[in-house]
């Protein structure tokens, strides 16, 4: 049988994680220094070698030239095998009673995630899933964590113990970061595409629209934060009713209009382009048969140009996840305060309570708007059956 | 009717189409010749205002064209183009209901002419109403277009090189097609195209145009026998002359009496191509048959020759 390439890289990583490297850390307390443990010490004697078995059968299946549907199953098993059996590591290390000791996860256990993520997602990419049938990986996949969170199995991991010291804020802070996402997305929609259109129909103002937008991009978020107090505060100071509703020179204002400056660009110049792709003969025949410019906008622009303004609305979405976490900085909220609340306190695991759950999150957008996207392009809406 | 009345087109300083003036009869086909940036395309698209005119005057049916706001008036006038146009987006059956769903028709009556025009072009409409543009082959993708520009009976149908991307067997078909959907419905019909050999086939008059400028307004036998200008010669060809003349007539017209021997050719057939098949099978005459297939006659050689040859004027 002949080798896989990425089944290659695959082995070597998970060599190296199994041997090498810790799977989880010990600390007696919170931010104390931490004592690597193999993944031999981590596990109850049972454990330990049925996941080093599991490990090795996935890292055989990858290693060939296996069909994909295995190394689907295998990359799977692998994972699901590491998710549980993390939390078992948490339970075993921590000493009974003692509720100042904090187990995290180590590089090994990363690392093996990463290589059988990545065995899974090619996998994935070799079987050639429908949109509908990526959605349903995802739901599953996501109802596995809740179910392993729900079940309190992981309960002993110190990401968890972070969580449960400030699981209302935590929930606050969600809302807030969803919020701030999606209102800035809504509002960068409504605005850009109406000036996508107007920069369509009239030449002169694209290019200043686009370069103007193109310079705010280049703006990085901080110095954008800063730009931003002078003339909020000064609307909040000024303005009748503007700090009634919550607008100030920091806080969750600037924080919703830096995200909605930066995704103004990916919407207008998505929306230009899509228009401009629309076949040439499509819009003549739209006027010859007597359609008004409305009608011509809405029967023919739009939906020939959905899929590519759809593809802009992707970016915004997955871009805003990603730079809603900045917004802490300002005191706008969000999954950010962990984030730099834990690296105030150097206390990694509540750094990780920020970033995974943002991390996910924007996964979850990316693979929902990419199905998205793919249903309503041509390509697939019109093969014939 | 449509009365073209000095009608002038300028971008800046350019002049696209220069005073012309022409009168369309009803229930005919007028062609409009030339090459390109003669000001053809031009010219047709300000009969259903996609262009609007420097000056002059359009009038259909003795009406201004400028009387309806320009999407109502383009509601009225079947229109078609090269590469058909299709809304890539929308089935078979959608494309051709789109001006009467414009029109505010019934879904009953839309269904039914939308069958009715499938059917008329020799397409199945359960097969091809559900399709989309992208299934079908160049030569369906052209019908259609045709069919979406007469779902709404209009009297009056532009088309501008609309069978300029069709290979030429398609191509001679699609004409057939053309003509005989004329002559059932009496559709007044604007084309626009390069090709001499097309407007000399569809036309009852052509419209040569050059640098927007109408040089010659006339049937094809006038153009083929007086061209106005040096210009239009060209366009006409020399060369080919005689046997474009001859193509304008059918074999009917030139039967003598007498008896041949030999395969018969129809009545219906070009004399061009009774003479072709005269050269070719060597033989002096054909017998020529009606419909019926009963002999009404004889064709030669000699007689088929003299009447390509440039008429007295």
């Amino acid at each position: 049988m002949r080798l896989d390439k990425l089944g290659v890289v695959i082995a070597v990583i998970t060599g190296y994680a199994v041997t090498v490297a810790p799977f989880a850390t010990f600390r007696a307390n919170r931010i104390v220094a931490g004592e690597p443990q193999t993944l031999l010490n981590s596990l109850p004697a049972w454990a330990g070698p049925t996941l080093l078995a599991i490990i090795g059968i996935a890292v055989l299946i990858g290693l060939f030239r296996t069909p994909a549907t295995f190394r689907l199953a295998a990359s799977f098993a692998a994972l699901i095998a590491l998710f549980l059996l993390i939390g078992l590591a948490a339970e075993h290390l921590t000493p009974a009673n003692n509720t100042y000791a904090r187990v995290s996860p180590a590089s090994g256990f990363w690392l093996l995630l990463f290589a059988f993520a990545l065995l899974a997602a090619d996998a994935l990419t070799r079987l050639q899933p429908t949109p509908l049938m990526r959605i349903i990986v995802l739901v599953l996949a996501g109802a596995f964590i809740g179910g392993v969170l729900a079940s309190g199995s992981w309960d002993k991991l110190s990401i968890l113990k972070e969580y449960g010291a400030r699981a209302d804020s935590f929930w606050t802070e969600a809302g807030k970061h969803i919020t701030l996402t999606i209102g800035s997305l809504v509002a960068a929609v409504l605005v850009g595409i109406p000036l996508g259109v107007l920069c369509h129909r009239v030449q002169k103002l694209r290019a200043i629209v686009l370069n103007v937008l193109n310079i705010v991009q280049t703006i990085p978020s901080i110095a954008l934060f800063g730009i931003l107090i002078a003339p909020l505060g000064w609307i909040a100071a000024h303005v009748p009713g503007a700090a009634e509703i919550g607008i100030k020179g920091i806080g969750m204002a600037p924080a919703f209009v830096a995200l909605f400056l930066y995704s103004l660009l990916p919407v207008v110049a998505n929306t230009v382009v899509g228009l401009a792709g629309v076949p040439s003969g499509a819009n003549d025949a739209a006027r010859g048969v007597g359609m008004t410019e409305r009608q011509r906008l809405f029967k023919v622009e739009f939906p020939l140009a959905f899929p590519v303004i759809l593809t802009g609305v992707r970016i915004v979405l997955v871009q805003n996840i990603g730079l809603a976490t900045i917004a802490a900085l300002i005191g706008g909220g969000g999954f950010g305060v962990f984030v730099f609340q834990g690296i105030g306190q150097t206390a990694m695991d509540l750094v990780l309570l920020g970033a995974v759950p943002t991390v996910l999150l924007a996964f979850a957008a990316a693979t929902i708007l990419d199905a998205a996207v793919e249903l309503s392009s041509p390509s697939h809406s019109r093969t014939s059956a | 009717m449509i009365e073209i009345e000095n009608i002038t087109k300028r971008y800046g300083a350019a002049t696209v189409v220069n005073d012309v003036s022409l009168v369309v009869e009803p229930r005919t086909v007028t062609v409009i010749v030339g090459t390109s940036g003669s000001g053809k395309t031009t010219l047709m698209r300000m009969i259903n205002r996609l262009v609007e005119p420097t000056s002059g005057i359009i009038k259909l049916d003795g009406e201004d064209n400028r009387s309806l706001p320009g999407h109502e008036l383009r509601r009225r006038i079947g229109y078609a183009i090269q590469g058909h146009g299709l809304f890539p987006h929308r089935t078979v059956a959608q494309n051709i209901a789109i001006v009467p769903v414009l029109l505010g028709w019934d879904k009953a009556k839309i269904d039914k002419r939308v069958e009715e025009l499938l059917s008329l072009f020799q397409l199945d409409p359960t097969i091809f109403g559900p399709r989309y543009p992208h299934e079908l082959s160049g030569g369906q993708q052209q019908r259609i277009g045709v069919a979406r520009a007469l779902a709404a009976e209009p009297n009056v149908l532009l088309m501008d090189e609309p069978f300029g991307a069709l290979d030429p067997v398609i191509r001679s078909k699609a004409q057939e097609d053309l003509l005989s959907i004329q002559k059932r419905f009496g559709t007044t019909i604007i084309l626009v195209t390069h090709d001499m050999e097309e407007a000399i086939h569809l036309g009852h008059k052509i419209a040569v145009m050059d640098g927007g400028n109408l040089l010659q307004y006339a049937t094809p036998a006038e153009i083929l026998a007086n061209p106005a200008t040096d210009f239009v010669a060209t366009l006409v060809g020399t060369g080919d002359r005689p046997f474009r003349f001859l193509s304008l007539n059918s074999t009917g017209d030139a039967v003598e009496p007498g008896n041949a021997e030999g395969e018969a050719i129809p009545a219906s057939a070009s004399q061009r191509d009774a003479l072709a098949e005269l050269l070719w099978s060597g033989r002096p005459a054909l017998p020529v048959i009606n419909e019926a297939g009963k002999a009404i006659g004889r064709v030669t050689v000699e007689g088929l020759v003299k009447r390509a040859s440039r008429p007295a004027a």
